[in-house]
């Protein structure tokens, strides 16, 4: 999510808000990219983007995921998201293959919008599944944010 | 208010005050408010404002016969590129107000004062920054400002499009950016919010910049910067219907753009895949024929899906598939006839 492209006027704009009341789920890993992974049970991990991403991006209104069987390096782009205002890759989190992606998504993307850590985007299967536990935890994104904010 | 806000040409600006979707679609469907107090008014004064103005502009100023009415028009360079897009409202003879964008404002002045020395020095150019602009539109738009400003609607209910009047403190103009019905009002800066306020608990909506975006480009409107600009023909721009060049009358870029006759259009394009087109995406023929680029470009809230004007060569024809290149795909879109929607109807 690092590429935002803004429509309006001459000029490029930078967003200068901020969203100063939003809870990060502790269960979660997140990249400095704006995604965040969870790994199941079964092995297999989850990815989606934050609610920061998504407060960012405004409403939804496409979402492009990779297909089941894709081969994904640490920080490769992989799927799309779009809003009304921009566009934004998402970086995978962590080398793997993916094994499914959010079908509700394609004619729904506004699921992200309601609770971005609820609509995922694709499920995939680590190659090391260790490597979730290198990126940050809540906390670890909560001050990355608020570095970012000053 | 909570709004989201981004910095547009200088100014701190409201992105949108919740969700930009709602906004726009209480725009369509019922009433929605912007504070576009970013644009500047500015009031032209003397005797000779019309001959200075048929000089200036591209378009006809005497269309302007009766008090009230508005014109839209480009200010071209002498190269016949656009130096802004503005509307120009006829008050009295020795009395026209302009209003101008807010990123091109400066210049705009400058421009203006140098062609007054030249053209009218006794002519009275001025910047109206004690206005502020708040643009009340949807089909519901004018019964709320007839709630909000007592006696309003007689003075204003029988205004036709591109008229306006005053009426007290506010100058109310039926004009707008949304394809909807509606005022433009300009009222004095101090007063503004309290104006604001009482339209918000009439029930008017709210708006930013986001969907004023989408609501204008639903409504096929050029934006400056985007559609158009200094290195732009407006006979390539979608704008040919506001230049005279039947007339003898001279203006300033009439004579490069009688030399340059247009080899591209503005169309309309609706993606037929899934995506969301964007401004510089590439245009092509299925057999890259004819080459053009995306000016303006997102997602239509009451399409439901994404449309785009583009500058294209004049081979392609409305009803023609083009293929539009999105990040590393070409996906298939049609070219049409805009505007896409007007007074809440779709059109294509």
């Amino acid at each position: 999510m690092a590429k935002f492209w803004f429509e309006f006027s001459q000029q490029k704009h930078i967003i200068q808000f901020w969203s100063r009341h939003m809870s990060i789920p502790n269960n979660l890993r997140y990249t400095k990219s704006h995604e965040w992974v969870r790994l199941e049970n079964d092995g297999i991990a989850i990815v989606g983007i934050t609610q920061h991403a998504q407060e960012l991006l405004g409403d939804m209104v496409f979402v492009e995921t990779p297909t089941a069987g894709r081969k994904l390096k640490q920080g490769e782009e992989c799927a799309v998201v779009e809003s009304v205002k921009a566009a934004a890759d998402v970086y995978s989190p962590i080398a793997g293959e993916v094994t499914a992606a959010n079908p509700d998504l394609e004619l729904a993307p506004e699921k992200i919008n309601q609770d971005a850590y609820a609509a995922w985007l694709f499920k995939l299967k680590p190659v090391n599944a260790a490597d979730i536990n290198l990126l940050m935890d809540a906390d670890g994104y909560q001050k990355m944010l608020e570095s970012e904010e000053h | 208010m909570n709004a989201k806000m981004v910095d547009f040409g200088g100014w701190d600006m409201p992105l949108h005050y919740g969700s930009q979707l709602d906004e726009h679609h209480k725009v369509r469907h019922d009433s929605g408010m912007f504070d576009v107090s970013h644009m500047l008014a500015v009031d032209i004064k003397g005797e000779e404002a019309r001959d200075f103005l048929r000089r200036l502009v591209a378009n006809n100023v005497d269309k302007l016969v009766q008090p009230g009415k508005a014109l839209y028009t480009c200010m071209l360079n002498p190269h016949g590129g656009v130096i802004d897009d503005l509307i120009i409202y006829y008050l009295s003879e020795s009395h026209f107000r302009m209003v101008v964008n807010a990123g091109t404002a400066d210049k705009d002045m400058a421009w203006m004062r140098a062609r007054r020395d030249e053209l009218a020095p006794q002519l009275e150019i001025i910047p109206r920054r004690d206005l502020a602009m708040i643009a009340v539109q949807g089909p519901n738009a004018r019964v709320r400002v007839w709630e909000v400003i007592p006696g309003s609607q007689a003075v204003t209910e029988e205004l036709k499009l591109f008229q306006a009047v005053f009426f007290g403190q506010y100058f109310i103009a039926r004009t707008g950016y949304t394809g909807e019905d509606g005022f433009e009002i300009m009222l004095p800066s101090n007063e503004a919010a309290e104006f604001w306020n009482a339209l918000a608990a009439a029930g008017v909506a709210p708006a930013g910049l986001g969907a004023r975006d989408t609501l204008r480009l639903e409504a096929g409107m050029n934006l400056y910067g985007q559609d158009m600009d200094e290195t732009t023909s407006p006979l390539e721009s979608g704008l040919g219907w506001t230049v005279d060049l039947k007339t003898d009358r001279e203006f300033i870029g009439k004579e490069a753009l009688l030399a340059a006759p247009a080899t591209q259009q503005l169309i309309g394009l609706v993606l037929l895949d899934r995506g969301v087109l964007r401004s510089h995406q590439k245009v092509s023929t299925a057999n890259g024929a004819s080459e053009g680029e995306i000016t303006s470009g997102g997602f239509s809230p009451t399409l439901n899906q994404s449309i785009a004007l583009a500058r294209v060569p004049l081979a392609i024809a409305a009803g023609d598939e083009v293929q539009v290149i999105v990040r590393d795909k070409a996906l298939r879109a049609k070219a049409v006839k805009y505007p896409f929607v007007r007074n809440g109807k779709i059109l294509v």
